[in-house]
């Protein structure tokens, strides 16, 4: 229908954005009825993701034509911002950010470096950057998965651990199940996503990999690998994000310190 | 070592509101801070123990210049209203929380260097609310000596449910147990580890009038059989009477007088 009314690609565009912002803005007016407030962050977060992909794109068709080391410089960038986003998943620990950082680059960093070295992803900008960049948005959700049921599995169960402590535990001891309990759910959308892979979604790589000429099978065997590496870099996100946070919710003298209400 | 001079606090340089509201007692400033009982040795010792926390550029004081022993055998009281300091008191005791100044003395140890393990296994803890574990009672009881590698046998674990009045109870799920059975586990858990003092939280402060009569006849019996000591956090004076040789009285965290409970609380 839209189609009929626009003619200009760009016009075309922006009333798509904005038909499906309408969208999204109804399911959280919704969720406001029900008393679950998410509308300054909704419209925030739309506007910054409008700004920036317009921004990317539009310095994309320059970065996709530099030279290959750019992509490395790229790629750093978006685990550091990717690490900032998440951690405001992790409000009262210290140490967020570091910890996000750190995990992002260690799961998702490795994993890019790995696949790339034994030539799974294309050395070449124009594979290495899109790819790359969605290993590491998974491992940053991921991330924000982890940090988010952590703090509220401590703060709901800080009588549970406290007991622990007082019972001669270690801080390690006291939080181990909710440091499991995280981590799993974490890589809920990781597995889910394995599991529904060709059922419940065909992904856009795979559309793209088809109407640029490639193979059929090997378009369906690729997405399997993109989604395979985005289970190895969430995984191992999370593993390092929930074991490097342990050490920040207690003081020196083992006392925790997210507390309810702090 | 502890230290050979004992500084006393002066009782008559505060006037709590709590006491003239709640005990109507004018009397109770001329009981002499600390009493009697001098030949018992000194387990524990808070020296001018303080905790201050800052809100929004204001000092909140939680504690302040608490200066008390604690004497082996003894059951020493902590009353106070609501919001008086009296379970803020109790988590300074194991370093659960960090005092602002002062600290404690165990068994003639400053506890900073004790390790806070270790600490904690010596004054264990009963809280309010048991916080049992998932799983069986006697997963729960395993659990304190399982942290210093300890795999306590049945017979002990067996043996402990016994002082406790649950004999038979080692594989029940924790799920099927009532309040007072809840905090008979909590307790028993506390003592399979051993602990020099026993610190109680109000433990009877979510059970009905029968589960608490039972609750203080076991602690009654634990501390008799066992000399065991105990600090009892209690809002509740004629439990503090029933159970208790000594007492403080709390009040907006300042201590306004320690005694022998029948002196203090019912003077």
């Amino acid at each position: 229908m839209l189609r009929l009314l626009f003619s200009n690609q760009l016009q075309l565009g922006m009333a798509q954005a904005g038909i499906a912002s309408l969208a999204a803005m109804m399911v959280v007016l919704l969720a406001r009825k029900r008393g679950i407030n998410l509308v300054s962050e909704s419209l925030i977060a739309m506007a910054r993701a409008i700004v920036q992909i317009v921004a990317v794109g539009s310095i994309l068709v320059l970065l996709l034509r530099g030279p290959r080391w750019t992509s490395g410089f790229c790629l750093a960038g978006m685990m550091l911002a990717a690490g900032a986003i998440s951690s405001r998943r992790a409000k009262g620990i210290p140490g967020a950010f570091r910890i996000s950082a750190w995990a992002i680059a260690s799961g998702a960093g490795s994993v890019i470096a790995l696949m790339a070295w034994l030539g799974v992803i294309d050395m070449a900008i124009t594979s290495l950057l899109p790819v790359g960049s969605m290993l590491i948005a998974n491992a940053m959700n991921t991330n924000g998965l982890a940090l988010n049921r952590f703090r509220a599995d401590v703060i709901a169960h800080a009588g549970e651990i406290e007991t622990a402590l007082a019972l001669g535990a270690s801080p390690n001891s006291s939080i181990t199940p909710y440091v499991q309990a995280s981590f799993e759910a974490s890589l809920i959308p990781a597995i889910d996503s394995l599991r529904s892979l060709g059922i419940v979604w065909i992904p856009g790589l795979m559309a793209g990999m088809l109407l640029s000429g490639a193979r059929p099978v090997y378009a369906a065997i690729y997405q399997f690998v993109v989604l395979a590496m985005i289970f190895a870099a969430s995984g191992l996100t999370s593993l390092v994000s929930t074991l490097l946070i342990r050490g920040q919710i207690f003081t020196s003298a083992e006392q925790l310190l997210l507390q309810p209400g702090g | 070592m502890l230290p050979t001079k004992q500084p006393r606090r002066s009782s008559l340089n505060f006037v709590p509101a709590f006491v003239d509201k709640v005990a109507s007692a004018p009397s109770i400033w001329n009981i002499p801070v600390s009493t009697a009982e001098t030949s018992d040795p000194v387990i524990v010792r808070c020296e001018h123990l303080g905790r201050v926390l800052r809100f929004e550029d204001k000092d909140k004081v939680l504690i302040a210049d608490a200066t008390f022993d604690v004497r082996t055998g003894e059951v020493l009281a902590i009353v106070g209203p609501s919001g008086s300091g009296k379970s803020s008191l109790l988590r300074l005791l194991n370093r659960l929380d960090e005092p602002t100044s002062g600290t404690v003395f165990v068994d003639g140890a400053d506890y900073r260097q004790i390790p806070p393990q270790e600490l904690r296994r010596k004054l264990g803890m009963v809280t309010q609310r048991p916080y049992l574990f998932p799983g069986t009672v006697g997963k729960n009881l395993r659990f304190g000596p399982s942290q210093r590698g300890i795999n306590m046998t049945q017979e002990a674990v067996d043996q402990i449910l016994l002082e406790v009045g649950l004999k038979g109870y080692a594989a029940r799920d924790i799920a099927k147990l009532s309040g007072g059975e809840s905090q008979r586990v909590s307790i028993a858990r506390s003592l399979a580890n051993s602990p020099l003092v026993l610190l109680l939280d109000e433990p009877t402060s979510a059970l009905d009038e029968l589960s608490k009569r039972e609750i203080e006849l076991l602690i009654q019996k634990i501390v008799r059989e066992q000399k065991l000591t105990c600090v009892l956090v209690t809002h509740d004076r004629a439990q503090a009477s029933r159970l208790a040789q000594r007492a403080i009285l709390l009040d907006a965290g300042h201590i306004a007088g320690i005694g022998p409970v029948d002196e203090l609380l019912h003077a």
